[in-house]
Order: structure tokens, then sequence, then C-alpha cells
């Protein structure tokens, strides 16, 4: 166990847990937009600022994918780490004006508005999405392309998300709520990934099950019989 | 060829290289590097060739292929050996004259010597010549001397010996205290020490371990690695070995850039060899020691030099940067111990096993030891590839290797250490050139890229330029790097174009260190450099835009008078 001292509350941790991690279960919030209990930690949005120092020497660090491997004290609310964030709030907020998650997040730091130009892109590239689906779905979907400015996350070569099962983890993870998901019809739809998506039905009730290619994906990767989804879960069990 | 099986036989066949290589024997070694190819040397070659064939000398006059000579400025170079005459812009029109009077009379074509503009006077023999002088060629000095395909010329003028003597002379700790006590630091940009770096990774255990040469030179301008590979590049394989021996390394990869094909083919060329000779494989010189190297090739992205991202580069995943709160030396490259370096501090390495930690800290100053080889580009006289001892002043490379300024304007400032390096004014030229002095000045050592501007250089459009390549090169991860260079740009377009504030100026002093410190890599965290280091020596031109709505240097076109 390592000692780690956060905003003046000491605590043990073991080695390799994240500064993040220490400080939430101290009850010490730090604010992230890329990081998800699920999933490896990126370091992308640079949200998660603090200042850790280690006897006279100390530095401003991302705090999600730092691993505790000595005693530290860290302070996430110094002057150097305040600055840092409000800083990259106003770089997002500039780049992503309409999101109520980020403009929330900066009003919370005291930011009215950004003294950069606005912008009225919907994606801060965090790359949760992109995580989810290649770390928890397996379903490799989708990608980032390009670099820098035109870094964008996009299916292959930018044309329909062919691996893509339509779970909607994407949705659910993305903080500025870029990804929609629709359903017209007996299809399914996520017009970010150019996804359309037949539904399947149960053969006995008509309820709706899932996308024919999620069955499909689910009953390759579990070996399960040619019919396992023809039913839906309930008229599985009843006709048993 | 039989493979070398031990020190007895390498030395054997290193003397018989040797003695076929008669040093008093007549040679024309004709710079073949990827500079003096554009100025036309492959003609020049073939015709010297052709022409030695019908005057009956080819027997007698060998016309070597070599790398780089550095003087890059003045290609195509042709140095007439034993003598050591230098021809420079060599055209195939002089090619006959220097057969028929040089080699076969001896006499001097005075008009393809070097002409001192401060002499007046031409000047025959190429280490006389102010730009070679003034130099000191350790690390790029053989270049002009073997042909790069040879490892024959590589042995003849003592090559391997270092490996010898490392692998039969010595333990991997008396390697790694040669290294640590020549206090040999990083020539890729950082200035770390290499000594402590092999250290660390010596320290892990671990039967696989990896050595790194980092070729992906991409600063703009900059091109001293890619003329090392090309020219000498068995110095860099044998730097990796022994670094590999020294670490237990069994393989070494070459990151090199694709661009760069002469060097890549010249690397192969030299692995191909070394493998052919038993040099490297299994049992190297009956040590017991294993080892192979290979080739990566990149695409190009500059970023990819940053060794995080170069390592996922290698291990064929998007080349980006990943966050490196664990050190390399315990997990690098496959999660293994690895130790990186850039290919000139490969190549210092048989120097200083060859001649000693003790000889080597004698060149240099205290805290950084050694040469450095700097690109020299610009508005300079002489540009090209110069090697100087550290400590020299900058104004000794600028004015007396480089012979000053273009058309004898006044000299404004000298880029160093890459587009993420600093702009340093006149004030500070008698600066010794080391890593920690250049630091303090709020530039870098970098890779060792030098760019000289005149007075007619705007320092604001400056800045707008390094930032808007550091933009186009970021990989777009983090925020501070991706959206800071980003706004970082439009806010010196701005102000290029007389529509900034000094709101916009407090701005960019604002976001710089939040780039600094918040970005992943050393791109990001070393971005704001240019920006910084103008506003810090040139504020006053920053102001001239924003309040006078003027560009003092002429250049940018919105504030000019209509």
């Amino acid at each position: 166990m390592i000692a780690i001292t956060i905003n003046g509350k000491k605590s043990e941790v073991e080695r390799g847990t994240t500064i993040l991690a220490a400080a939430a279960a101290l009850n010490i919030k730090i604010p992230t937009l890329c990081n998800h209990e699920l999933l490896e930690p990126y370091g992308a949005c640079r949200l998660c600022l603090v200042e850790i120092s280690d006897g006279d020497w100390s530095t401003v660090t991302t705090s999600c994918n730092y691993p505790i491997t000595r005693p530290l004290v860290v302070e996430t609310q110094s002057a150097a780490a305040v600055k840092a964030r409000r800083m990259v709030l106003e770089m997002l907020i500039a780049r992503c004006n309409t999101s109520p998650e980020l403009n929330r997040l900066a009003a919370e730091h005291g930011l009215e508005t950004s003294r950069f130009e606005l912008r009225y892109d919907d994606c801060i590239l965090c790359g949760q999405c992109e995580r989810v689906c290649r770390e928890v779905v397996g379903a490799n979907a989708i990608t980032f392309a390009q670099r820098g400015v035109d870094r964008v996350v996009v299916p292959p070569f930018g044309e329909e998300a062919e691996q893509c099962i339509g779970c909607g983890a994407c949705v659910y993870v993305c903080p500025t709520g870029a990804i929609q998901i629709q359903e017209d019809g007996d299809r399914k739809i996520i017009d970010r990934w150019s996804r359309v998506l037949d539904l399947k039905y149960c053969s006995a009730c008509g309820v709706e099950i899932a996308p024919v290619f999620q069955c499909d994906y689910f009953r390759k990767k579990a070996d399960l019989p040619e019919d396992f989804f023809d039913l839906c879960r309930d008229c599985r069990v009843t006709q048993r | 060829m039989k493979k070398i099986e031990n020190a007895a036989q390498l030395e054997a066949y290193r003397s018989q290289c040797a003695a076929e290589r008669d040093p008093d024997r007549a040679m024309i070694a004709v710079c073949t590097g990827t500079g003096c190819q554009a100025h036309g040397c492959d003609k020049v070659v073939d015709l010297m060739r052709a022409e030695l064939k019908s005057a009956g000398l080819a027997d007698k006059v060998e016309v070597k292929t070599t790398g780089c000579h550095g003087y890059c400025e003045k290609g195509p170079l042709a140095v007439v050996r034993p003598e050591g005459i230098l021809y420079q812009r060599v055209k195939e029109k002089n090619v006959a004259d220097i057969v028929s009077q040089t080699i076969a009379k001896g006499e001097v074509l005075d008009k393809l010597l070097f002409f001192d503009p401060t002499t007046k006077e031409r000047i025959k023999l190429e280490k006389d010549v102010p730009f070679y002088k003034l130099q000191e060629r350790l690390v790029f000095g053989d270049n002009g001397y073997i042909d790069p395909t040879s490892i024959e010329d590589y042995l003849a003028i003592g090559g391997y010996k270092a490996l010898q003597k490392a692998l039969t002379e010595m333990t991997p700790d008396q390697v790694l205290a040669e290294v640590s006590e020549a206090g040999l630091r990083g020539r890729g940009g950082g200035g770390f020490a290499t000594g402590r770096k092999w250290e660390s990774a010596k320290k892990v255990a671990g039967e696989i371990k990896y050595v790194i040469c980092n070729a992906d030179e991409g600063d703009p301008g900059a091109y001293m690695d890619r003329s090392l590979l090309e020219g000498n590049p068995h110095a860099i394989v044998e730097g990796m070995m022994i670094g590999a021996f020294t670490i237990g390394a069994t393989d070494g990869y070459v990151y090199v850039r694709n661009e760069y094909p002469q060097a890549v083919r010249n690397l192969q060329c030299a692995i191909n060899r070394a493998r052919e000779l038993g040099l490297l494989g299994d049992n190297i010189l009956g040590s017991g020691f294993n080892f192979d190297i290979h080739i990566s090739k990149g695409g190009g992205a500059f970023v990819c030099g940053e060794s995080s991202a170069l390592i996922a580069s290698i291990e064929g995943e998007v080349g980006e940067p990943r966050a490196k709160h664990i050190h390399m030396a315990e997990s690098g490259l496959w999660g293994k111990p690895t130790v990186l370096n850039n290919v000139e501090t490969w190549a210092n390495v048989p120097l200083i096993i060859n001649r000693g930690a003790a000889w080597y800290r004698g060149i240099g100053t205290a805290g950084s030891t050694g040469t450095k080889i700097f690109s020299l580009v610009g508005k300079v006289k002489n540009t090209g590839l110069v090697e100087v001892p550290m400590g020299i002043s900058l104004r000794k490379i600028i004015f007396d290797i480089g012979g000053g300024i273009t058309k004898n304007r006044a000299f404004k400032a000298v880029q160093t250490g890459g587009p993420s390096g600093g702009c340093i004014p006149e004030a500070h030229l008698d600066m010794p050139v080391d890593f920690d002095a250049l630091t303090e000045l709020g530039s870098m050592m970098g890779s060792g890229g030098m760019i000289v501007m005149d007075d007619q250089t705007c320092m604001v459009d400056v800045a707008k330029y390094f930032v808007a390549f550091l933009k186009g090169e970021s990989c777009g991860k983090c925020t501070t790097c991706r959206e800071g260079l980003q706004r970082m740009h439009e806010i010196l377009v701005k102000i290029t174009e007389g529509k900034g504030t000094m709101a916009d100026l407090a701005l960019l002093e604002e976001m710089a260190p939040v780039i600094q410190q918040g970005s992943m890599c050393g791109l990001g965290k070393t971005a704001p450099n240019p920006v910084l280091s103008t506003l810090r020596y040139f504020r006053d031109e920053y102001l001239a835009h924003i309040n006078d709505k003027q560009c003092p240097a002429g250049v940018c076109k919105a504030l000019m008078a209509s």
C-alpha cells in the first residue's frame, strides 16, 4: 500500500491505483470528460489535471491515467490546476458550444463564455465511443481518423459502419450527446455512423428483439443454435 | 565469405581490408548524399569513371561514392585524395579537366576551388576551407572516406573495433560505466543522460529487451540523422550493438521515415552485410551475444519522432503518443524494457568505447560533452551540416563556419531546436551552445536544426509558421495541443493581419503554460516555444503589428502600405 494525500486528506492505496480513482474513494470529485469506469484510461480531454508533488518537486498532470507508484501529495484545487482546467474548458466550449454538459462544467468553473471564436462541433474527441466499441463490445465498428485539427471518429473509410451491431453503447457513453440512435419503422438508425439495421421480431409474440445483425453477432460469438433468436427471451422460457 | 567467428578473425579481416586500401593511392571521393544527388552528382560520377577508363587510369584511380560531406551549399563536392583537394560545384563539363589536369598531371583547377570572400583567395585543400577548418568532425568526418555500402571500407578505418573491445574485453557494467562517465547526452532533443537510460533498462530483469534507433527526423530543414544513416550506417549499427550488449537486448529496431529512401537502402545494405559476416546474428564473435537489427519504416508523421508514438507505430498501431508515467526502460516496445536513442547518439557510442570516457569528456563543456552536428540553414552563406564541439558560440557557427548572412544583410535571429525550439536574438549570440544554455534562453538543442534569419524576417510570421506546422503535426489526442495550437494559430493570423489586440497577446501568454503542462507528449509540451521565445525577444514586433498596424520587416502582406 502506498500513502497518498489528496487535498489534505490522507489515505493508502494499492500500487497502480490512478489518482482519479484514489480521489473518488476519498469523495473528492475531479471533473473528467473522457474517463469511464469500464474503459481503459485514455487521457485525451485533459480536464482532470491536478497538481502533484513529491517533496520539493511539483507538476501539473492528468489524474485519470497517472498510476500511483510512490507516496504523493495531490492538490486538485491548486491555483495552477484550476487555471489549467479552466483553460481546457474554455477551449472545449469554444469548440463544442452547444453541449449542455460542457456548459454546466464551464459554469462550475466560473466560465460564462470563451474568448476564442465559437464553433459548433458536437464532438470533443474524448474517444469514449471508440473505446467502448473496441474494449467492451468488441465490435470495432468505429475508429479515429486523420490527425490534429482534422481528427474525427468515423466508421472505416467514412462509409457505413458495417461492424456496428447497433447496441447503442456509444450513445450511452457520449458526454456531449453527439451520437443519436433512432427507430424508423422496422429499422434502427445511427446517423453518425451511417448505420441502418433491420430489426428482428419474436416469431411467437411479435415483440422487437434486437437488430438482426446484432442477433447474428451474439449467436456466432456464443455459438448458439441457428434459431436461438427467433423467439424473444420470454417466449423462449414459456415455450421450452 | 565465411562468417567471422571470433575477434582474431575480425582483426585479420580488418587488416586485410586496410591493406587493400592504401591511403596514399589516388582517389576521387564524390559526395553522393541526397543534397549532392539533387545537384546531379550521379552523372558526374558516371562520367568520371568513363573518363578515367578512356584515359587508361581506371586501375590507378578509384572513384569513391561517399555519403554527405556536409558542405551542401557547394555541391556536388569532389575531394581528390591523397592530397585532399576540394572541388566544389563540380559539373559534368568539369570532369574531363579534373581527369586530364589534376589526375593525370597533378595540376589544380583553380576555378573549382573554394573562393574565400574575406581573403579573396582560392583555397586548395578541404581541411583549410573555413567551413571545415573550424569544425571537429568526430562523428561525421568518416562520411568523406567510406563507401557506405561497403562494410570493408568501414572495417578498414577501424570499424567494429569498439564492438570487438566491448564483447571481448569488457563486461556490460564496464561499457555502461564508460558511457556514463563520458557524459553522453541524447542528441535527439531531450538531452537525457544516455548512461542513466541504459542503466535503468539494464537493471530491469527480463529475457527480452529492445534497443531502438530513432531516425524519424522530421524537423523542417534538419537532416543530420539522414546524412549519418546514408553516409555511415555501420557506425549506427555498431553503436546499437554495444548498447544492446550492455542492457541485454536481443533485437534492435531502426525507425526511419520512408521519405529517406537512400538512408533506408544504405542501412539495409549495412545490416545485410553485417549479417553475412556474422557480426549480426547468434553468438557474435563467439561471445555468446545474440543480436539482430530490423528496420521499421515510418510514414512521415512528425509526432512519430516522439518515443511513445514511435513505439506505437513499430507495434503496428496508430502513431499516437501514450502516457509515459511508466518509463520505457521498464515497459517500452511490446511492454518490454527498451532503450531508445537517436541516430547521432548511437553513432557516438563506438567513439567513446574506442577512445575512452576521459578523452570524450575533454571535448565540449562540463555539462554537455562531445560534439554536436547542426544543420545550418536559412539566410546563411554556407548552408550545410556542421559538427562542432559543444560550448562553441552561436556566433562562431553562424559567422565563422557559416560565413555570415547571405547578401551581407543584418542578422536577426537564429531558430534552434526544430519547430518547437525558440528564436535567439543577436544579444545572445556569444552564448556557448550546449543543452542547458539553450534551454535557459527559451530555446532548446533539439536534434540540431539551426535556421538563420535576417532582418527581412518577421518574427510574428515565424511564430505563425512554426505553430502552423505543429498544429498540422499534432496527433490531435490532447485538447490542450489540438485546440490550443489551433487557437494560437488563429490569434497569430489575426495579429499578422493587423486585427490583433493587446487582449490577444495576453491570451497567448495565458494559454502557453496550459498547453505545456496539459499536453501528454513532448510535441505539445514544447509547442508554445516559438510563440514564447519570439514574445520574449521580439515583443516590439508584436506590438508594432497590434498597435501601429505595421510589420517592421515588411513581410505581412495585410500590413503593407497600399
